[in-house]
């Protein structure tokens, strides 16, 4: 993506796109908060270079038996490849950055 | 449940039951799962639980126009598709019609992180949009337990596990929670705990290398069920569960009688044969005839146009049917024309039960009205005594009621008094024919003779039992002082009589002669004496007029002296004739 050549994070590669979804079921506390805690992590380590889709699955049902969900909520990094799945609330951070491959070396 | 002691009569209406569609489950639990609430099937790896799920979920779309859900949890949609193809069941004809969901959960632990609370709404909602799309009535998880393997939270997992059979519940759809057998508990994972309502443990065993499915309803809860472990099978039409005793001794009973194709053993069976839809047993060592007596009895149905069905577990249908012409009998015709089938395999190939169900199915299929299983005894290599007879009498409970005559045949052993059967199941007979072997002057004779027959006063009579090229012929043994004879020493004996006899003819006609000669002798004699003395009297007679004509020649001359004399004092009466 062209936009994107402006990277600040330093974790970031050049030109990477960081892709999310992050997957609901209906705006509960719980989900509100995961989706805080996603952007918040997105802000901290990837500024400019993520995007993040929210899917509601009570809206969209059949998202749910494409992506293989099963708990909520659940993040699935799309991209970089190698698809990677973190379900729970997001709220302990180091975890997520772990589970998500957000901070390499 | 406590409505129910004061309506008992509607305890079946109290529980309004799904039925499953699987062949004889529904009579064990007397309609099916509990309608509108979960039904926990457990049972090891391989026993056939994601089977008896997907069967559930077929027949209820194809039979009872009840879609289904199936949520794997295990094998993906195309695999299960694959999977159950070779038991007949079109599982993407029944999604394109929307008669069938699946859905396939993946939970790959190795692929997921978990960072905090979460619950399994996703779940919920793939279900619960399955569900609505086909307005699916059944539902199956298969195996849910997979979630303990994919997911460490325990906590949540249970809770949400809970909530989800509530959850189902709620929805009113009769569903299907399959789980591993666990080691102390029923699941590995206590789902029991979960789902109590109906629990259906399934098993598979294998005993002498042959292998038993068994199916046992562990509990039900708000209906009565049979408690038995119920072996049954999966075959390309799914799985039949086969009740031990389902249908009790209640079988009708036909008065007529069907021909056992030997005139002569009709004969001993007061002339009209077999009762139909009894079970004949033949039984007798090897080679003495089991076979063709059977042979008979479905030629003789054939002929009056009637089905017949032959299952042979020793000899091929090519050689049953060509050794069977060496004795004038022609199966070929029957064949052809579709009234007789054989069915021809390995009592070892499978277990009992197997058999039992191909029988089971073969006779539903052909609707015969004939059965003969040849021979029976090899069933004993296929399970033991107990198992065999179990299987026997189901068998014989099912072929009586559907009023099929059967003939069995029984190898007894050599050694053995013949009195006993291998599989001891002449009690469960009707009728029970005996071929026994008699070995005398050099040779080995059959004879046969009706050791029971249940309902008609059968003759008692020992009947030589002949092998021609026209058949099973039935010759009366000669019975005399030296016992019974047979074969070469019974001809030998009739010729004996008959020598015999054409002497004592002689001697008697020769008598006759005699007798005639002296009674032509006698009455010659009595002709010349009768001639002599014919010749006698006349003499006599003539003497006598002699003397008679002497006497009144006197008298003449007396009077005419006294005329003479002109004597008239005399005081005879001729006092007149002087005066002439």
């Amino acid at each position: 993506m062209p936009s994107m050549t402006n990277t600040e994070s330093p974790e970031a590669v050049a030109g990477e796109l960081w892709e999310f979804s992050l997957y609901v079921a209906n705006r509960t506390p719980r989900s509100l908060n995961a989706m805080l805690d996603l952007k918040q992590i997105c802000e901290n380590h990837l500024a400019g270079h993520y995007r993040i889709e929210v899917v509601d699955v009570l809206e969209q049902p059949e998202r749910a038996k494409s992506d293989q969900i099963v708990a909520i909520p659940t993040v699935v990094r799309k991209s970089p490849p190698t698809i990677r799945r973190v379900i729970g609330d997001l709220s302990k951070t180091e975890r997520v950055l772990a589970a998500l491959d957000i901070r390499r070396a | 449940m406590s409505k129910t002691t004061t309506k008992r009569v509607s305890a079946n209406r109290s529980l309004p039951k799904t039925p499953s569609g699987i062949q004889g489950l529904d009579e064990i639990t007397q309609g099916g799962l509990p309608k509108g609430r979960p039904t926990l099937i457990c049972g090891s790896a391989g026993c056939g639980k994601t089977l008896f799920a997907m069967e559930f979920l077929v027949r209820g779309a194809t039979e009872y126009d009840e879609s289904g859900v199936f949520m794997a949890f295990e094998e993906t949609a195309a695999e299960l598709t694959q999977n159950v193809l070779s038991l007949g069941f079109d599982l993407a004809e029944l999604v394109a019609q929307k008669k069938l969901a699946l859905d396939y959960v993946r939970v790959e632990r190795s692929e997921i992180e978990e960072t905090g609370e979460y619950d399994l709404e996703g779940l919920f909602v793939r279900l619960g949009h399955a569900i609505d799309t086909t307005g699916a009535k059944r539902v199956v998880l298969d195996t849910i337990e997979s979630l303990f393997a994919g997911l460490s939270n325990q906590g949540i997992l249970r809770a949400e596990l809970r909530r989800l059979f509530r959850w189902l519940k709620d929805k009113g759809v009769t569903a299907v929670i399959t789980a591993e057998r666990g080691e102390g508990g029923l699941t590995r994972h206590g789902l029991e705990e979960y789902v109590s309502d109906c629990v259906i443990l399934l098993d598979h065993r294998v005993t002498e290398e042959i292998s038993t499915r068994r199916l046992r309803i562990v509990k039900y809860r708000g209906s009565v069920h049979g408690n038995n472990e119920y072996p049954f099978l999966i075959d390309e039409q799914g799985i039949s569960v086969l009740p031990v005793t389902s249908l009790g001794l209640q079988h009708g009973v036909s008065g007529e009688r069907i021909s056992s194709g030997i005139p002569r053993l009709d004969t001993m069976l007061t002339g009209q044969g077999y009762y139909r839809g009894s079970s004949v047993l033949v039984s007798g060592t090897a080679g003495s005839g089991k076979t063709s007596v059977a042979a008979h009895f479905v030629d003789s149905a054939c002929r009056r146009g009637e089905r017949a069905m032959y299952f042979a577990f020793e000899e091929s249908q090519a050689q049953l049917v060509r050794n069977m012409r060496s004795i004038g009998i022609d199966l070929e015709p029957w064949i052809k024309s579709n009234l007789l089938r054989f069915h021809a395999t390995r009592p070892t190939l499978y277990g009992l039960e197997m058999h039992l169900a191909t029988i089971h199915k073969m006779v539903n299929e052909f609707d015969p009205r004939a059965v003969v299983i040849d021979p029976l005894s090899n069933f004993a290599s296929a399970g033991t005594t107990t198992e065999v007879k179990s299987m026997l009498m189901r068998l014989l409970d099912y072929l009586k009621s559907k009023q099929v005559t059967a003939v069995f045949t029984d190898l007894t052993s050599g050694g053995s008094p013949t009195e006993l059967t291998n599989v001891g199941v002449s009690s469960l007979m009707d009728t029970w024919l005996l071929l026994r072997d008699i070995e005398s002057g050099g040779e080995r004779n059959r004879s046969m003779y009706i050791l029971k027959s249940r309902g008609m006063a059968h003759s008692n009579q020992l009947r030589e039992f002949l092998l021609t090229d026209h058949g099973v012929e039935l010759a009366d043994v000669y019975l005399g002082p030296a016992g019974v004879l047979t074969g070469s020493a019974r001809l030998a004996q009739e010729s004996r009589e008959k020598a015999e006899g054409l002497i004592r003819k002689e001697e008697i006609e020769s008598k006759q002669r005699e007798l005639d000669r002296q009674r032509q002798a006698l009455e010659s004699q009595i002709a010349a004496m009768r001639a002599e003395f014919q010749a006698k009297e006349e003499e006599l007679s003539r003497t006598i007029a002699q003397q008679k004509a002497q006497q009144a020649q006197l008298a003449q001359d007396r009077v005419a002296m006294g005329h003479s004399r002109k004597s008239d004092s005399d005081g005879d009466k001729t006092p007149s004739s002087p005066k002439t």
